[in-house]
């Protein structure tokens, strides 16, 4: 579906988009609070820019160090490259445990690999341990933010949801009480789990340990009762040294919710004493972007999600309008990465305003990235009637200053006459939310010419 | 060809030309008076950090908090302090820690840039204690505070298998209208005891 379709639906709804829209920029505000309290921001950005530049172009060396390390630590490393083989793997791993339960902690990469129905429709009862993501599990969605999954969601809306799954108050609708609610349901689901399973924040090829960052502390119980720890990390998640660390973790938590550093930042290295651990290193598309020399620089994205929250077009639209699992300005790079012709109008939802860019803690040129999308998307043809024609056709004018002057002339004298269904008509996507402006009575170089007439500098 | 090959075949012949890694040996952010730094900070974050003279000082301290007061089951890995009503050492399986009301546990040093403690399940038998208890205090010497995550890594070696994490603050959510909620899955509160005569 077209991202303006889809965000038609969203928009409809003036009040909800006004509110999503505040609740998105109250982050960012909060983001550049922290953010102004770091004097050495900018060389913590260049510096992580940097480090993952590098693990980017020395990654294949880097990634067999980290599995090198790991299974050293007693971690068993899988190699999966694609989502169908990813699920896979997990699916042997939990039948040969034979797991029936799993919690899981937020992973936008087991969302990517849609492994929750793929489980499910093997009998294995999957839960997301995640407020947001249990929130959008039990109403049957996708996130619609990489950080924040339910941020489009009311509290009245949970108050319901809960209503009719644990039973809360009818018409309650107090956070607290209703976090309590979910506290309690949660804490049996880790009791009962047989198996959790972690995204993973930060691969470190120099020890072969691995970091998970939450506010909830949802991945460290679900992994630190069950004997069974299953991590699904992109190979892009990558870090040479346990150092680096240093500048990510106070990179993330600032960029992601203006937090100075996540309340729990896990470092695991190996399995507990009595248990197991699986890494399971993806692939999915990400050699193949690491191989463009347009796009290659999305790869170092941490998955802080500023870039959505201080994008305007992802404000008022909401994350579903994307229909991708990562939306915003990143997600509108990568998707066409993987599918040109079905994302082709992800890189129009932007205003080229450049804020991504400015708010990027890895410095990622996410707005001329997606600039340079929409070349590629044009000159493979994927770009729609309603752009083409107009383009086309301003082209032809601007060419010939006859056409222009004359076009100009007719637009002055014309246009305010015309009744508005005329000029408001199907065709003009542009009037839809658009008034047009009051038209001057006469063009830029009458006005020109007669200011140096009257002035008398004239040339 | 199995995945693991192929995928690095195919990462190997993707890599664009090789670019340097850059120096960490910089002016970093550092404090007049961290302990100060890290107590503001902390409360920023929801916890509270207490400035102790003697380790002898810290029961008392505990016994100001209505929620230690109350606290049917108790946990401790530190001789001598928060009257611990369970033995760690006899509990086998980490689900039978999950009564843990308030769990007094040891931290190895704390970041006064972020109000992180760094915690690790070296002489813990069940590192879930940290996540799973209702209540949380840890124990740090006043001499092991460091200004910035920089020096944090810098104190830090990875070579065996083990667990830590760094803890800045009670357990806390904000998935339900960005409203913060303290106490989503772990602690509902959380103290920092800084130490002065520990050696």
């Amino acid at each position: 579906m077209k991202h303006a379709t889809a965000a038609a639906k969203f928009v409809a709804n003036d009040e909800r988009s006004h509110w999503h829209d505040k609740a998105l920029w109250f982050v960012r505000s909060k983001r550049d609070r922290m953010v102004h309290s770091v004097p050495e921001w900018e060389l913590l950005r260049e510096t992580a820019s940097a480090i993952k530049a590098h693990t980017m172009t020395h990654l294949a060396d880097l990634l067999e160090q980290f599995e090198e390390n790991a299974t050293k630590l007693g971690v068993t490393v899988h190699w999966a490259k694609d989502a169908a083989e990813h699920n896979e793997i997990v699916h042997r791993l939990l039948s040969d445990h034979n797991v029936k339960k799993l919690v899981k902690s937020k992973s936008m990469l087991t969302e990517e690999c849609h492994l929750n129905p793929y489980l499910e429709e093997r009998g294995i009862e999957v839960t997301d341990t995640d407020l947001g993501e249990w929130l959008v599990q039990l109403r049957k969605e996708a996130p619609s933010h990489i950080v924040m999954p339910a941020i489009h969601i009311k509290k009245e809306e949970v108050g319901e949801l809960f209503h009719r799954v644990l039973g809360t108050k009818e018409g309650a609708s107090d956070p607290p009480y209703l976090a309590e609610a979910a506290r309690t349901a949660l804490r049996q689901k880790f009791m009962e789990a047989d198996a959790g399973l972690t995204g993973v924040n930060f691969g470190i090829a120099e020890t072969g340990g691995i970091v998970v960052c939450t506010n909830e502390g949802n991945a460290d119980l679900g992994v630190s009762l069950p004997k069974l720890h299953i991590a699904s990390m992109g190979v892009e998640k990558l870090i040479p040294k346990a150092e680096h660390l240093g500048v990510f973790l106070r990179l993330l938590a600032r960029s992601a919710t203006g937090q100075p550093i996540t309340t729990y930042s896990s470092h695991f290295h190996g399995p507990r004493p009595d248990g197991e651990m699986h890494i399971i290193l993806l692939d999915n598309g990400r050699s193949k972007l690491l191989a463009s020399e347009e796009f290659h620089r999305s790869l170092n994205c941490i998955r802080c999600g500023a870039c959505m929250n201080t994008c305007p077009v992802y404000r008022r639209s909401g994350g579903h309008s994307y229909g991708t699992t990562v939306p915003g300005p990143i997600g509108s790079i990568l998707a066409p990465s993987r599918d040109a012709e079905e994302h082709s109008t992800l890189p129009y939802a932007c205003s080229l305003c450049g804020s991504c860019s400015d708010v990027c803690p890895v410095k990622i040129d996410l707005h001329s990235q997606l600039l340079t999308w929409r070349h590629k998307i044009a000159a493979q043809g994927y770009v729609s009637l309603d752009k083409t024609v107009p383009m086309k056709f301003a082209s032809a004018v601007f060419r010939r200053p006859w056409l222009y002057r004359l076009a100009g002339r007719v637009a002055r004298n014309v246009v305010p006459w015309m009744p508005r269904f005329m000029l408001y008509n199907p065709l003009n996507v542009w009037g839809r939310k658009r008034e047009l402006p009051e038209f001057p009575k006469e063009s830029f170089q009458q006005a020109y010419a007669r200011r140096n007439k009257t002035s008398g500098k004239g040339e | 060809m199995s995945s693991r090959d192929t995928m690095l075949k195919a990462i190997r012949k993707s890599q664009q030309e090789a670019t340097p890694l850059p120096t960490l040996d910089q002016e970093w952010l550092t404090f007049e008076d961290p302990i100060d730094q890290f107590t503001k900070v902390l409360e920023s974050v929801g916890g509270k950090c207490l400035q102790v003279s003697s380790r002898s000082e810290i029961n008392d301290r505990l016994a100001e908090f209505p929620q230690f007061e109350s606290a049917n089951v108790r946990a401790s890995t530190i001789e001598g302090l928060g009257l611990p009503t369970v033995s760690l050492d006899e509990i086998d399986d980490p689900h039978n820690v999950e009564n843990v009301d308030f769990a007094v546990l040891t931290g190895e040093f704390v970041v006064a840039e972020n109000g992180a403690v760094w915690v690790t399940d070296e002489s813990l038998k069940h590192r879930v204690l940290h996540f799973i208890a209702q209540h949380l205090a840890l124990v740090v010497s006043s001499k092991n505070v460091v200004n910035n995550m920089h020096e944090a890594y810098k104190r830090l070696s990875f070579g065996d298998r083990r667990f830590g994490t760094f803890i800045s603050g009670p357990s806390k959510t904000a998935d339900i209208e960005q409203s913060l909620v303290i106490g989503a899955h772990g602690p509902r509160s959380h103290v920092v005891f800084l130490v002065d005569d520990e050696s």
